[in-house]
């Protein structure tokens, strides 16, 4: 089966000889939903931006190879390669940039081309998912953050990629925001990639976990394996939200 | 957080200005500000007749002068400046008698020029509130294209006014930051740190910027907005 996300020995260093990933290795298959952990400065971003070639050995200092579905992250694939990868950014504010819930959702899948009544169905489809069709006309800076930060996933949603990647899903949401998240982000059918440092979200969410400091892949496995390793976790400045305890937590409410 | 609802200029109405399609409303407002520009100064009773139209175009538009007016503090440094005019200018000179005895000296040259400025001025500006109290910015911009205006200072605008509340937002964020810690932005002694959040806002929103980029590119932007979304 080919993996969706294939990276071989992915190095790289920014131009000003900041060197953030020395040889990644990562292999995630259709369907999965995986959390990727680390410390702050552990290169998690950098990586994120190697997933649809806005940074790649072409751009900078770099070595390895990423492929999508088997097809290379080069110049000429971008295009395909951004609509099989939608990256969730951080600050919603950031990501939506047109003067309405629609047109920004209509952004992506109008770039690829789509039109009249398609576009709609999409747009529409795209923002039932994620329980916002109710706000398609309504400026973007107008909704709350928690709305904003759903509208975000709607528009890379719009897209139908192969995997979604979520930069910090949780942050500043409150807690009811970050379950209604939870709960959208468990009913998508897609393949996904979740960078946090929210470790019992990771531990709802995602059956398995990917932890990366230094700019290399240290730990590799299930989420509760990974939350309950004491010593990998103080090695690499992942510490457990007070008062929370992974083995507590019912089997049988784990995922996968 | 929570950025204001509705645009601080923009007045909700349904009247016949309000509806008027917004590429006539910009041309309308081009051609006076052009006829009021040519218009010499020293012609009083056409000025009259300007302010006279403007004004029945505000009653029209049921926009109360009292919303318009004070929007107009805009205009104030540009006044301050057109208000040195006589002071500084060459030419024959009056003299204004002043309380205390003494006389001013105003160059009369001056005082037209001051005159022309002010008036040109004010009716501009009186016109462009209309214009915006009238116009949501999206329709203005929309308005502009229909015009053939450029593209691409099409989306800039529409950046500008995109992002106008998030840098509003942010700037209130760290001059808020600063009052906690004891500056008080109305004192002198503190514009020099207050000149230095200008500066970090500048950064901020240059990054904010790069990071939009990024995410445009991620969906595929390739250097025009597509036609269908807009």
């Amino acid at each position: 089966m080919t993996p969706t996300l294939d990276l071989r020995g992915v190095a790289f260093a920014y131009p000003d000889g900041h060197q953030a990933l020395f040889g990644v290795d990562l292999h995630v298959h259709p369907g999965e939903r995986v959390a990727l952990l680390g410390p702050n400065g552990a290169g998690k971003t950098t990586l994120v931006l190697h997933l649809n070639g806005i940074l790649s050995a072409e751009s900078g200092h770099g070595e390895g190879s990423v492929a999508v579905s088997g097809l290379p992250v080069t110049k000429k694939n971008l295009l395909e390669i951004r609509r099989r990868v939608g990256i969730v950014f951080q600050d919603p504010d950031d990501q939506l940039f047109m003067g309405s819930v629609r047109a920004d959702v209509a952004f992506g899948p109008a770039n690829l081309g789509l039109k009249g009544a398609a576009l709609e169905k999409r747009v529409m489809d795209a923002l039932e998912q994620v329980g916002m069709a109710a706000y398609a006309d309504r400026p973007p800076h107008h909704l709350s953050f928690g709305q904003r930060r759903r509208v975000a996933v709607a528009t890379v949603l719009a897209m139908e990629p192969e995997i979604l990647v979520l930069d910090e899903p949780s942050s500043n949401l409150d807690p009811a925001s970050r379950r209604e998240l939870a709960d959208i982000l468990r009913g998508l059918d897609v393949t996904l990639l979740m960078v946090t440092h929210d470790l019992p979200y990771a531990l709802e969410l995602c059956p398995r976990s990917v932890v990366l400091s230094g700019g290399r892949v240290v730990a590799d496995g299930r989420t509760y394996d990974v939350l309950t390793d004491d010593a990998l976790m103080r090695a690499h400045r992942l510490e457990l939200p007070w008062g929370f305890d992974p083995r507590t937590v019912p089997v049988d409410s784990l995922p996968g | 957080m929570g950025a204001g609802h509705g645009h601080r200029l923009h007045f909700h109405g349904h009247s016949p200005v309000h509806r008027a399609p917004a590429h006539l409303k910009v041309l309308a407002l081009l051609a006076f500000v052009l006829l009021v520009v040519a218009t010499p100064r020293d012609w009083y009773p056409v000025f009259a007749l300007h302010l006279a139209v403007l004004l029945g175009v505000v009653a029209l538009a049921r926009v109360p002068l009292g919303y318009l007016l004070p929007r107009m503090v805009v205009e104030v440094p540009f006044l301050l400046f057109a208000a040195l005019i006589p002071f500084v200018a060459e030419g024959p000179r009056v003299g204004v008698p002043m309380p205390g005895g003494w006389e001013l000296s105003l160059s009369e040259h001056g005082l037209v020029a001051a005159w022309g400025l002010a008036v040109k001025g004010t009716l501009g500006v009186l016109a462009s509130l209309t214009l915006a109290a009238t116009t949501e910015p999206n329709e203005v911009l929309r308005g502009l294209q229909r015009l053939r205006f450029p593209d691409l200072l099409v989306q800039i605008m529409s950046f500008m006014v995109r992002y106008l509340d998030v840098v509003t937002a942010d700037l209130g964020r760290m001059v808020t930051a600063m009052r906690s810690r004891g500056v008080d932005p109305r004192s002198p002694r503190h514009w020099p740190a207050l000149a230095r959040t200008l500066g970090a806002l500048f950064v901020r929103s240059y990054e904010r910027g790069e990071r939009v980029h990024l995410a445009m590119l991620s969906r595929g932007y390739d250097g025009k907005l597509p036609e269908t979304v807009r």
